[in-house]
């Protein structure tokens, strides 16, 4: 569980970034963050993981404030996967990259080798097990980011921007891997510019505007709403879009999902003709 | 005019085992606003960096084959002198940033080709000022918006005034109000100015309707190629996995039910057009 109470967060050039933010994560939820570059999204999850100390109010990560344990403590139960993934890869194979953690977690080396295999397959990076990073293309080395922190199974997920440079079925894939951690009690929490994948996983939304959250709930609510929408710069997802347009005609507003949308107009035009 | 001319193009990187891309043969028109897509490391960013020399003279390795771009033969040529024709945009504009100011950025490759003092002063302003920045020339890049960054950068690539610019990914850091605003600006130097574009993207709902063609790529070949519709509708692009835009996708999926829509629609508006249209009859 996660709680955020009342943030504060202003940088040291006195930017102020978080201005009293309150939020709480269930073990288990999918949370995405979403609001306009620099909205205060980024600085917001660095405080889960305790990368960022608050000015004012505290963050508590099962009943513990993150001020009172070190960054590393905070890495096994949060892991955090930066957006761009240059900035946390260093090592000269995809194998030695994924395995760094896990050997300074002390972890034996049998289930290293176990974590690491189970990683690169879930990413569908077994191919470049022998590779270096730098050959890879910037979807794939977002994914070698991705391995390297899911492998030491922490409880918490953060992934920043998760989506940037992926394809159609590298999304799918990420969003079945997020339903599968949700079932093991797992909270993954995404900052997200992908309004397309955010209407297609349907997590609880929290949005963002001028370091304060400006609404929170469930997806098909909150980015159906044009003005909440257009206060966090947001756009609405196509398929909102779609229905805002047939408004006139009777059809439902909150729908964002394209599979909904395809059995809504099927059912109308079943009925005329 | 064909501003791109690939005859049978093969690329190996130097470390690479097998080709990045295999067999390419495209001809891309001046003037043409081309969409290109596919999997993730099916070879598109690779494709891009032969477009303006960067393979093979920086990345060397094995081209085999032949393409000239606005009429020269880029494995003949020096790099600096496709850039007075070809400009490149990066996906993450930290990349290519790095001067103190907006306007030295923007200056820099004109200084380079040593363009007379006169000139650079002018091509800078109307870059600047085309892609919506000139207020912004006395700024340090290094501390403006992901969005303000995308459009410097683009600004540094027209001021060479080339026949044909290619984006790779050029929104991918910016939310999706600045991701529009990139798009337009874009839009606008192909429409306005009959600008080249080759743009490439996975988020095909946002653009989709700038583009005249669509090149679909997979495994480093070339698999589907022509115009939006044609190639967003056909059953191999929802196969390969293309991220089709939704409102082609919901198109698919009312025509697999037996409903079909009189276009297929590439955006919202599109779509409530067609529906609107068929409940008011």
């Amino acid at each position: 569980m996660i709680k955020v109470e009342d943030l504060y967060f202003t940088y040291p050039n006195g930017v102020e970034a978080l201005r009293g933010v309150s939020l709480e994560i269930k073990n288990g939820e999918f949370v995405a963050i979403m609001g306009q570059n620099g909205a205060g999204k980024t600085t917001l999850v660095k405080h889960i993981n305790g990368l960022l100390r608050p000015t004012m109010g505290r963050v508590l990560v099962d009943d513990v404030d993150t001020t009172k344990v070190s960054v590393a403590t905070l890495a096994r139960k949060v892991g955090f996967v930066f957006q761009n993934a240059d900035h946390q890869l260093f090592c000269e194979t995809v194998e030695e990259e994924i395995s760094f953690a896990l050997r300074n977690f002390g972890y034996e080396q049998k289930t290293v080798n176990e974590r690491v295999d189970w990683a690169l397959n879930l990413l569908d990076l077994t191919e470049y097990r022998k590779v270096s990073p730098f050959m890879l293309s910037g979807g794939e080395r977002k994914r070698v980011a991705l391995a390297s922190v899911l492998a030491w199974d922490p409880k918490i997920v953060i992934l920043d921007e998760p989506t940037i440079g992926q394809d159609s079925q590298q999304k799918e894939r990420l969003r079945q891997f997020i339903t599968q951690l949700n079932r093991q009690a797992k909270t993954v929490i995404i900052v997200t510019h992908d309004i397309e994948f955010v209407a297609e996983c349907q997590p609880r939304v929290v949005l963002m505007a001028g370091g304060e959250i400006v609404g929170k709930g469930e997806a098909k609510n909150i980015l159906t709403d044009r003005e909440l929408v257009k206060e966090a710069s947001v756009v609405l997802p196509e398929i909102a879009r779609v229905f805002l347009g047939l408004e006139d005609l009777g059809f439902p507003r909150d729908v964002i999902d394209v599979y909904e949308a395809g059995r809504i107009l099927l059912g109308r035009f079943g009925g005329s003709s | 005019m064909q501003i791109v001319e690939a005859q049978s193009l093969t690329y190996t990187y130097p470390i690479g085992t097998k080709p990045a891309f295999e067999d390419v043969t495209i001809e891309i028109e001046k003037g043409e606003f081309v969409l290109l897509t596919g999997p993730s490391g099916c070879g598109k960013t690779t494709l891009c960096r032969c477009l303006n020399g960067l393979i093979p003279h920086f990345y060397l390795g094995k081209l085999e084959g032949k393409i000239t771009v606005a009429g020269l033969e880029v494995a003949e040529r020096p790099i600096h002198e496709l850039a007075q024709h070809v400009g490149l945009v990066f996906q993450n504009p930290e990349n290519q940033l790095f001067a103190l100011s907006v306007e030295k950025d923007v200056a820099f490759g004109l200084e380079n080709l040593g363009v007379q003092r006169e000139e650079i002063r002018e091509r800078v302003d109307w870059a600047l000022k085309t892609t919506g920045i000139y207020d912004l020339k006395d700024r340090a890049p290094y501390e403006l918006s992901g969005g303000q960054q995308q459009r410097v950068a683009i600004a540094s690539v027209l001021a060479m005034q080339p026949e044909i610019i290619v984006l790779d990914e050029p929104t991918s850091f910016l939310d999706p109000v600045g991701a529009r605003q990139i798009f337009e600006v874009i839009n606008g130097l192909n429409k306005n100015l009959g600008i080249t574009i080759v743009l490439v993207e996975h988020r095909l709902d946002l653009t989709t309707k700038y583009a005249n063609r669509v090149i679909v790529m997979e495994k480093g070949r070339i698999v589907l190629d022509g115009n939006p519709r044609k190639v967003f509708s056909s059953e191999e692009a929802w196969l390969i996995g293309v991220g089709l835009p939704k409102a082609t996708r919901l198109y698919q999926l009312l025509k697999e039910r037996g409903v079909r829509l009189k276009h297929v629609p590439l955006s919202a508006e599109e779509v409530c057009a067609a529906v609107t249209e068929v409940l008011t009859a």
